[in-house]
């Protein structure tokens, strides 16, 4: 079957974005239709002492100025963080309120204060500006380290001392005791610097409100329309759920920065009831660097210890996870169950303890991107594995290898259980790819040219397929993460497949197409993906962690396991044989061993007829299914990054990067690679271009395009990237995700390589120019001096 | 004031602000919706469309600048539905786009330096491509099918 499991089927979506017929939020036009800005702080932590709407309103066009305590006053609830984590003392996380409008303090530079809504975007703005708001200025704190430290500013009254939560995981006693017997100790201070996700496509809201129907409607760019809807009604207060649907059409990226209800979404729905006009909002860049959610933003100290054989005994952490100056809807799962509960790395370690405390800051609120605390997790074992091999005097690759889990299931001591796995093959895919033999040939050869050239290592795994319901609801999770999908045939016998997972650019419209082609002998081009309308699909949980493959694609094989069902029945009955007999192959659906046969759409029409179908059967062939994973799945692969460092100018050029992945089964090799070509892409912009600069004063020095550096074509190389891959146990198809496998393994790879060039293991992201060469002058420096 | 331009081969009139941007009045004038925004100071190509024959970046223009010109947006660049540029077939069949979002302005300034080059009669290299997607930012791709696309698509557009 040329367009099933395992085809490079080219996409079906692609032709409209090629031909610029895509349609995304800002594209869309509704009647009435009114502009929002809005007016925001410029004080990363101040109090509202006056608001003066007197001069907008003037300004011709300007149809309403609206403001917080209305808000509130409305109803209209706080803005909730949806995962709640418990501290080691047994108290519940504090989370201090957040309102869609500021009402009394503003906490970061771009807390929104009012919406202003004019008939124009450049009214809204200019209205906007001229909004006059007097300020008390507030002492501000930027850092995690500073806002824990006795005296730092508060930022929430049921914070003291800006902490959120301070939680653990793992057994502190046996870990301290592993790590004092411990042959070889390594302890490193490592820093995971804050990203700014940064999809493409801005964020953007139409909301519209029908007086006679007491009913909205949102177009909005959400990676999960319907937790969307679910999380406005249920928590936000904005309209019963019938009563409001969530439309996400094209959406341009994400990342996890479009999983979240933004203040910008609740005000405009609000605002449209209070107006009448329906409203539309787009963020400009800058508004994005200063209102997304970031990403990252970790500081750690990290301690493993080894025995003389080079055994991992135990390892050590302590995080301190800056969560922004509001608790965002996942922002406390992701320093905690989606980090430490990776940090065993593909090891066997007897002994793991990791505490995190969480911290308010004056900053943007962080939460989930692309990897979500896995890349955090993946960043301290890989590069604590690498030193602590140089410093040892061990193959970086042997050290790992040594201490590799081999035998599945196993179940480590920070939670997870790892199904299935191969780590020993993925990095001899890896190495014999990168032809790790040449490396020294191809070191002298750089030298050579005055180049000082390095290779690095990271053995990644992580967890998708996100997750068995009560797992999650036991960890604290507000949600269920199950998918939904149903499976509709037509009279005609062409498909139509609803799911709750969101494409963003994933090219699902393709790859679910290709599992029912796959199964009904089909062609896709008779298949049509249906997503993103609450109006349309029942529900469903979206896209994010990597897991529309092992959870929504499961749900759609479900649902075509009970329209397999029914067709095989309707075609025995007609054919005349038993059930057992029938075969689904080719488009046709069989009697096997006959020629007896019943054409796709021939079952299609008799189920919708209904004039033969079996005594008592309903009519009709579409079928629904919830799926609800059994476990979290576990990809996992190795990279290998080879670099060229100028050491005169600390220029780093990535020159070689390998990956080996283990997705388990891969539907389209092709999109696969595209995500893993995406994910290294913006690993490598981590480790050496990206970087969110806070000054002391809370303002953020890097939300342009001028000022953070995105990873451009030049600064990039060709990605080599291969597969060896084990079948997932925990999902019918067998797939593990790859989504974000490609961001959470190739920073380590990156920063090892530069470090084994430059030999200074001291060096932090991003590595620029300036940071790899101060590195390499400390290393001159004690050379000189020694 | 009122403007006066030839967009994808039709002449258009409209009434516009003195300050309209050339990308709004291809939005939301034209509604010619294929032309994207992506940031704020002239970074990402989003935008970039063609005016007489050149690639620019429309946010960085004012419409009243056009005046008189002949614009091509990406909308404009196919010969029909089913007669796709070359450069639209190779990228999707090179997989050079994921949310396709930058890929409008992706297309055209790769038709663009495509053209150049071969009207200088120099080669694109793979280095030429990246050097001159300095000024086009994609978050999904990690530009490697971009650069197969272009690559590809420049085979393409010598056959035509």
């Amino acid at each position: 079957m040329s367009e099933g499991i395992g085809a490079r089927v080219l996409r079906k979506e692609d032709k409209r974005f090629i031909t610029g017929k895509g349609r995304y939020t800002d594209d869309i036009v509704e009647a009435n239709q009114a502009y929002a800005a809005f007016v925001r702080s410029p004080h990363a932590h101040a109090r509202i002492i006056a608001i003066d709407t007197s001069a907008a309103m003037a300004i011709e066009g300007v149809e309403t100025v609206l403001m917080g305590p209305e808000l509130v006053g409305d109803g209209i609830g706080n803005i909730i963080c949806g995962w709640g984590v418990t501290s080691k003392d047994g108290s519940a996380m504090n989370m201090g309120a957040w309102s869609a409008l500021a009402t009394d303090k503003v906490r970061y530079v771009g807390d929104a204060i009012a919406i202003v809504v004019a008939d124009s975007k450049s009214i809204a703005k200019l209205a906007a500006e001229a909004v006059v708001v007097t300020y008390e200025e507030l002492p501000v704190v930027v850092g995690s380290v500073q806002a824990l430290a006795k005296g730092a500013p508060q930022l929430h009254d049921n914070a003291p001392g800006n902490l959120i939560f301070d939680w653990e995981i793992g057994d502190l006693a046996p870990t301290d005791a592993a790590l004092a017997t411990a042959a070889h100790v390594t302890e490193m201070d490592i820093t995971n610097n804050r990203l700014a996700p940064n999809p493409m496509e801005p964020r953007s809201a139409i909301a519209t409100f029908n007086e006679a129907e007491d009913h909205y409607t949102l177009y909005t760019t959400s990676q999960n329309p319907h937790v969307a809807r679910l999380v406005l009604s249920a928590f936000y207060n904005v309209a019963p759920e019938h009563k409001l649907r969530v439309i996400a059409p094209d959406v341009g990226g994400g990342f996890g920065s479009k999983i979240y209800i933004y203040p910008e979404e609740i005000a405009c729905l609000w605002a449209a009831m209070k107006s009448g006009r329906s409203i539309k909002w787009t963020s400009d860049r800058t508004e994005a660097f200063l209102t997304d959610a970031h990403g990252r933003d970790h500081v750690s100290t990290a301690k493993i210890g080894f025995d003389k054989d080079g055994m991992i005994v135990g390892l050590k952490v302590d995080t301190k996870a800056n969560l922004g100056a509001y608790m965002s809807l996942f922002s406390s799962a992701v320093p905690t169950y989606l980090y430490a509960t990776l940090l065993s790395g593909q090891y066997n370690i007897a002994n793991i303890y990791c505490n995190v405390q969480a911290v308010y800051t004056n900053t943007v609120p962080v939460d989930a991107y692309r990897g979500a605390g896995r890349p955090e997790a993946c960043y301290v074992i890989e590069r604590l594995m690498e030193t602590a091999a140089r410093e040892m005097g061990m193959d970086p690759s042997e050290l790992r290898a040594k201490n590799f889990v081999t035998s599945f299931p196993h179940q480590t001591p920070v939670i997870m259980a790892y199904d299935s796995g191969d780590f020993a093959a993925n990095q001899k895919q890896a190495q014999d790819a990168a032809d790790v033999a040449g490396f020294a040939a191809r070191k002298a050869e750089a030298a050579s040219r005055g180049k000082l050239r390095g290779l690095g290592y990271s053995n990644y795994i992580e967890a998708c397929g996100i997750a068995p319901s009560a797992a999650v609801g036991s960890l604290g999770a507000g949600v269920g993460l199950w998918e939904s999908a149903e499976v509709r045939v037509n009279p005609v016998g062409t498909i139509e497949v609803l799911t709750g997972s969101h494409s963003h650019g994933q090219g699902h419209e393709t790859t679910f197409a290709q599992i029912v082609a796959e199964r009904f002998g089909l062609p896709t081009e008779n298949i049509q993906i249906v997503h993103g309308d609450t109006d349309k699909v029942q529900f469903g949980m979206g896209t994010y962690g990597s897991r529309s493959g092992a959870v929504g694609m499961s749900a759609i094989v479900k649902a075509m396991d009970k329209v397999e069902a029914k067709v095989k029945k309707i075609a025995a009955h007609v054919l005349e044989a038993g059930e057992d007999d029938i075969v689904i192959e080719g488009g046709a659906v069989k009697v096997a061993g006959t020629d007896k046969q019943m054409l796709w759409h021939e079952v299609g029409l008799a189920a919708y007829t209904a004039h033969n179908i079996p005594a008592g059967m309903e009519p009709g062939l579409k079928e629904s299914a919830f799926y609800d994973p059994t476990n979290f799945t576990f990809p996992a692969g190795c990279y290998i990054c080879e670099v060229e460092v100028d050491p005169d100018t600390g220029v780093t050029e990535v020159v070689q990067f390998v990956a080996s992945d283990d997705f388990g089964t891969i539907i389209n090799p092709m999109i696969v690679e595209g995500q893993v070509h995406g994910g290294i892409a913006q690993g490598i912009g981590q480790a050496m271009l990206e970087n969110v600069v806070y000054d002391d004063a809370g303002q953020q020095l890097s939300a342009s395009y001028m000022d953070y550096t995105m990873p451009r074509a030049d600064d990039l190389p060709n990605y080599s990237v291969h597969h060896a891959s084990t079948t997932c146990p925990g999902n019918p198809l067998g797939m593990k995700g790859c989504g974000e496998a490609g961001a959470i393994g190739s920073p380590p790879a990156v920063i090892n390589a530069i470090t084994d060039a430059i030999g200074n293991n001291n060096l932090s992201m991003p590595a620029t120019p300036a940071a790899v060469w101060t590195a390499l002058q400390d290393v001159r420096s004690k050379l000189a001096a020694e | 004031m009122k403007i006066a331009m030839t967009v994808n081969g039709k002449s258009v009139s409209r009434e516009v602000s003195d300050n309209t941007l050339l990308v709004e009045y291809i939005r939301d004038h034209l509604r010619l919706t294929g032309t994207h925004v992506g940031c704020d100071t002239s970074q990402c190509g989003a935008c970039v469309v063609h005016v007489d024959g050149q690639a620019i970046k429309s946010c960085t223009m004012l419409a009243a600048s056009a005046e008189g010109a002949a614009v091509t947006t990406v909308e404009g660049l196919a010969k029909s539905k089913d007669d796709l540029h070359p450069m639209q077939v190779a990228f999707k069949e090179n997989h050079g786009l994921q949310c396709g979002f930058c890929t409008p302005g992706m297309i055209m300034t790769a038709t663009d330096m495509v053209a150049r080059y071969q009207a200088q009669g120099k080669e694109i290299t793979e280095d030429a491509i990246r050097h001159e997607l300095e000024g086009n930012i994609c978050r999904c791709t990690g530009y490697h099918n971009i650069v197969k696309s272009i690559a590809d698509g420049a085979s393409k557009m010598t056959t035509v």
